[in-house]
């Protein structure tokens, strides 16, 4: 399938870019953090401490223990920090 | 009255004569607002958010006081981009009959948005930038309204 993987705030700057275009078969969020983490230092980087690590799947926050099915934006980003 | 989310500045009074406007059934118009703190040496505050996420977040927040209490107003207004030391960043403003639901529901919205709006904050200053840490004692906040923690 083919994903929107977009990044906000620290994770941005991290991987270098605010969003990329993917083509996986990963299941879970989990098993998609892992083939990112893969592609280079910077997603290494932005990804090396999950725990500091929130996820969105078309613009619903969610956990990285959810599947991927039929999920077209993918969003990674620290912990809010509005109001 | 749908959340906001702009770049540009808000007035406070204008705001709150609009909700006001042509009704008496108000008993109570409690409202707060977010500035730009300098702790020492902050130059600029630049807000980021997720168009999109931010407003369908910012909605169902507003959805869920409504839920929770009778009121008659509930606006939330959140900015972004580049802010100044002593800026405002943000408002709610809720009216019910009584001062109780008003104020519940205000701090409500400022515990709720703080760590579910998809804004993030960066500050930058002589020292260099940084960005804000998310604090414990937000999370922590949300408990006490009955919604489990990320």
């Amino acid at each position: 399938m083919r994903l929107r993987v977009r990044y906000f705030a620290w994770l941005r700057e991290r991987v270098g870019a605010p969003e990329e275009t993917v083509e996986t078969e990963a299941a879970t969020v989990a098993a998609l953090v892992e083939e990112l983490r893969a592609r280079d230092e910077g997603h290494a980087l932005a990804f090396a401490d999950l725990r500091a690590v929130r996820v969105a799947l078309d613009e619903e926050l969610s956990d990285l223990d959810a599947a991927l099915a039929g999920v077209r934006e993918v969003a990674f980003f620290p912990p809010m920090t509005g109001g | 009255m749908p959340a906001r989310v702009q770049r540009e500045d808000f007035d406070l009074g204008a705001e709150l004569a609009a909700i006001r406007a042509g009704r008496s059934d108000i008993g109570a118009l409690v409202s707060f607002t977010g500035l730009v703190r300098d702790t020492g040496g902050l130059e600029t505050l630049e807000l980021e958010h997720y168009p999109g996420m931010t407003e369908k977040a910012l909605a169902a927040i507003e959805a869920e006081a409504r839920s929770r209490w009778p009121l008659q107003a509930c606006l939330i207004i959140h900015r972004y981009g580049r802010l100044s030391p002593g800026a405002q960043i943000m408002m709610v403003a809720t009216a019910s009959a009584h001062r109780g639901a008003a104020f519940a529901a205000a701090e409500f919205l400022m515990d709720y948005l703080k760590s579910r709006a998809p804004f993030w904050k960066k500050e930058a200053g002589a020292a260099g930038a940084r960005w804000v840490a998310a604090c414990a004692d937000d999370e922590a906040a949300l408990d006490r309204w009955g919604i489990t923690g990320s």
